[in-house]
């Protein structure tokens, strides 16, 4: 049943992206028209034919996907979103209802992964569809305004949303090649394995320094969870959960330490007009560092 | 040691922010070859995890309503309901804001930004505390409010994003530690994202509180 729903739900995000799809090859404007429908479209046939096609044909459909962004094919088209008196009226009108349908989502999500056996992702799945019906109901909007709206945001997040699948794969791929075996030989001539401090200090630090170099938490992750944290650290026992959702964190205090966060540290010191570009970055040093801290001290009470 | 070749590509693409999905896939498929794995078995890898891992895409199907709520004064309502905030010090406001910020982001809400909040909204808000209550604002101070807005957005949205079961962040958890062979759901993960959040609210609030015990002190002499 569970799986069944989530096959449905795939279907559901399929049809977000053909219809991103769809936009883009009807905007004549379109600055990359052919890219971004060929890209849209790949990625709808994958979330809706996924299970069906060979999969030697989906990884040739990624690398055609792959050389599209590499080759700045896919770009945002032209943007029809509400002016912002509108916006402005609306929101006085409809005042704090606004927010039902924005809750909905979050608490159908939680709801229904803690009270049913369906699962998270199911529960996000309904709550976003319950949400889209109160929310057109409440702003009286069209169901055309929702899909071209949906659509719209699909291609201003861009291709980079679907970095976390993409460095799944890499993860798959970087296992089947045996690069944590490599990764964790190296480091187990620093640090015995075994010990489970100087292990989680490891993986935590590695997290950090990844994340503060790509300027990227989740591409750190995925090679040093399987480098670092699995041998050192969740081979000792453990929990796989917590000790997952800290590292992610932790790498996050990396994030807050790094110009190669740039959108993150660097952009806002130049939008709000700082004298010292660097100076949203020396601002975080002490958060950041007390919150690493923090982090080994929650691993070790919470995690074991 | 050449299997690590892949890692270097990461690395390198990333710091030169070359296009972030052709950098991954082409280190995977470095990384494959050197692994000794043929280009159909690598292919095959590629395209079974990609569709095993649709699941970490599934904001998709959020997009159509929040595109509906954004086009209807969501930010705006938010806005005027922060801007009614009647807080006497900037420590306050910070603090205020960053546990709205905070719970937004375990809600998966996209109320926030440099651009949408921080600098038409709060940073504007914090300063005025400043003067309002010690008539004269050096130039350094108001530095020192600009850096300490910039980051209250970053420490909300990024301790409190994981704490929403669909987060991308969690999913890429669930996905990596699954690859590892250790089963666990979002929900597990979600709620070990948990206590990070508060206690990054409580750190955040140290932080900005003893900026207004230096300002006080200050104005003491």
């Amino acid at each position: 049943m569970a799986n069944l729903l989530l096959e449905v739900l795939f279907i559901l995000c399929g049809l977000v992206a053909l219809s991103a799809s769809i936009y883009a090859f009807r905007d004549r404007e379109h600055p990359t028209r052919f890219g971004s429908t060929l890209f849209w479209g790949l990625l709808a046939l994958i979330f809706i034919f996924g299970p069906y096609i060979p999969k030697n044909i989906v990884g040739i459909i990624i690398i055609v996907m792959a050389v599209l962004t590499a080759t700045r094919k896919v770009k945002v088209g032209n943007i029809r979103g509400s002016s912002e008196d509108y916006r402005q009226k609306q929101a006085e009108k409809l005042g704090n209802k606004i927010f039902i349908p924005a809750f909905m989502i979050a608490l159908f999500a939680f709801g229904i992964a803690q009270f049913t056996d369906l699962g998270g992702l199911v529960g996000l799945g309904i709550g976003a569809l319950a949400a889209l019906i109160i929310g057109l109901m409440i702003t009286r909007s069209k169901t055309t305004e929702a899909i071209e709206g949906g659509s719209n945001l699909l291609q201003q997040v861009g291709s980079s949303s679907l970095l976390p699948q993409i460095l799944a794969a890499l993860g798959a791929l970087f296992n089947a090649a045996g690069v944590g075996e490599v990764i964790a030989s190296g480091i187990s001539r620093v640090i015995p394995q075994g010990n489970i401090v100087l292990g989680l200090i490891a993986y935590f630090a590695g997290m950090v320094l990844f994340t503060m170099i790509m300027g990227n938490a989740f591409a750190a992750f995925s090679v040093i969870t399987v480098g670092v944290g699995g041998p050192f650290v969740l081979s000792q026992g453990a929990d796989p959960a917590i000790i997952g959702a800290l590292a992610m964190t932790a790498g996050y205090c990396g994030t807050l330490l790094t110009p190669m966060a740039a959108n993150f540290n660097i952009v806002p010191a130049a939008i709000l007009e700082m004298r010292d570009e660097y100076g949203v970055i020396k601002t975080q040093i002490p958060v950041a560092i007390a919150m690493f801290i923090i982090h080994i001290v929650v691993a070790l009470i919470l995690g074991f | 040691m050449l299997k690590l070749i892949g890692i270097l590509i990461v690395v390198v693409g990333f710091v030169l922010k070359l296009d972030t999905i052709a950098v991954v896939v082409v280190a995977g498929l470095v990384t494959g070859l050197v692994g000794g794995l043929s280009f159909n078995e690598i292919l095959t890898i590629l395209g079974e995890s990609f569709v095993a891992n649709r699941y970490m895409s599934v904001f998709l199907i959020s997009l159509p309503v929040i595109a509906v709520l954004e086009n209807n004064g969501l930010r705006e309502r938010a806005a005027s309901l922060i801007g009614q905030v009647k807080a006497a010090t900037t420590g306050k406001i910070l603090a205020i804001y960053m546990a709205i910020r905070t719970v937004a982001s375990a809600l998966s809400l996209r109320l926030g930004g440099h651009v949408q909040f921080i600098r038409p909204l709060i940073n504007p808000m914090a300063v005025g505390a400043a003067e309002a209550k010690y008539k004269r604002v050096t130039e350094e101070e108001e530095e020192r409010i600009k850096g300490l807005s910039a980051a209250v957005e970053n420490y909300g949205n990024f301790y409190g994003q994981n704490v929403f079961i669909a987060s991308g962040g969690v999913l890429l958890i669930v996905g990596t530690l699954q690859e590892l062979g250790y089963d666990v759901t979002p929900l597990e993960v979600s709620k070990g994202a948990l206590p990070i959040a508060i206690i990054a609210v409580i750190v955040a609030a140290i932080q900005f509180f003893l900026f207004d015990r230096r300002m006080k002190g200050k104005s003491k002499l």
